[in-house]
């Protein structure tokens, strides 16, 4: 299933719980301010790239860039544009958004 | 596929009604159907016709209308929400109506994919 | 919608009560939902488990008390309830500390269940 995070993780325990909770074999989209997770140097970016092992994690482009990070994208995730947004919602049958 | 919306967040405060008019572009321009949007809690917000923005801003409430006029999308408000946040059919902008909660049920057993945007 | 068609719907309540409206508006959507004959199912992570905390009295901050609806969710078949053992652990809290009956689950069982699901809602 399609996991979707758009909280900064030093804001709020969403990635945190939503790691813990993701089965392996899904997919983590970050939007919004959850895209700070997938930067270089954020505090959070060593447990991203663990989840990695069982996670695909993709980042939003447009709130990267809006963001000023989209330079800073942490290895072994993968930027979408909206269009990938939607397709990973057809992808995967189920999508649960941790607000 | 048919995908259905639900909208927690009100307009300007939160990024929520954005990503989920972004979204739904997106999915149309990829040939789905956006069949219905239910705007609940605050998200009741982004249906007020006397909503008036700068000028040089984007209009969180027309892009709404627009996007359902021009693609038959089915904009629903909460009733409960609405009456608590003084959304009435007076204030209501085209393109949405209000309605009650089963619409959002309805549309989750409608849809094949349902997607929530919220803070 | 056609007939007789049953999907599994999954409210997820993270919230904690009365700083935000959340988990009262919830409620109300899984009342409504009660009446769809759908499979229906809530789970409470995270400050969402402290809906469910007892002894809610709300006169001091004079809002309506929400929690005895709560109770009345079995009346409407409404009686899977899983709460996050992590969640509860944090927070000093146990089973008998819930206002109904409830599962208490690992976020890994909870993320289980998660993926059987068609629809999740989350407030």
């Amino acid at each position: 299933m399609l996991h979707i995070v758009n909280k900064s993780p030093l804001d709020r325990p969403s990635l945190d719980t939503c790691l813990a909770t993701a089965q392996p074999g899904g997919a983590l989209l970050l939007i919004e301010d959850g895209v700070y997770a997938a930067t270089t140097g954020n505090a959070a970016a060593g447990k991203l790239t663990q989840a990695m092992g069982q996670l695909k994690v993709y980042a939003l482009q447009a709130d990267m860039e809006a963001r000023g990070v989209a330079d800073r994208v942490l290895d072994g995730v993968t930027p979408v544009d909206y269009g990938g947004f939607v397709d990973l919602v057809t992808e995967h049958t189920t999508c649960q958004s941790w607000l | 596929m048919n995908i259905g919306i639900l909208i927690n967040e009100g307009p300007y405060t939160h990024q929520a009604t954005e990503s989920a008019y972004l979204f739904a572009r997106a999915a149309i321009e990829k040939g789905h159907q956006v069949s219905r949007v239910f705007f609940y809690h605050d998200g009741v917000n982004n249906s007020s016709r006397l909503t008036e923005p700068p000028q040089d801003d984007r209009h969180v409430v027309n892009r709404w209308t627009k996007l359902a006029q021009d693609h038959n999308i089915d904009l629903v408000v909460c009733v409960a929400a609405a009456l608590r946040r003084g959304i009435k059919d007076e204030n209501l902008a085209p393109g949405f109506r209000i309605s009650g909660l089963g619409q959002l049920i309805e549309s989750g057993i409608q849809s094949d994919r349902y997607v929530t945007f919220g803070d | 919608m056609s007939e007789g068609q049953i999907k599994k719907f999954m409210y997820v309540n993270r919230k904690a009560p009365h700083g935000t409206i959340y988990a009262l508006e919830s409620l109300e959507v899984v009342l409504i939902a009660a009446a769809f004959d759908q499979d229906v199912s809530l789970a409470f992570m995270d400050d969402g488990v402290y809906q469910l905390k007892k002894g809610f009295n709300t006169k001091g901050i004079e809002v309506k008390n929400f929690q005895p609806t709560y109770r009345a969710l079995d009346d409407y078949d409404v009686n899977k309830l899983y709460v996050e053992k992590e969640a509860l652990e944090a927070r000093g809290l146990t089973a008998e500390d819930m206002v109904v009956p409830v599962e208490i689950m690992s976020r890994a069982e909870i993320g289980k269940l998660m993926e059987t699901q068609d629809i999740v809602l989350s407030f």
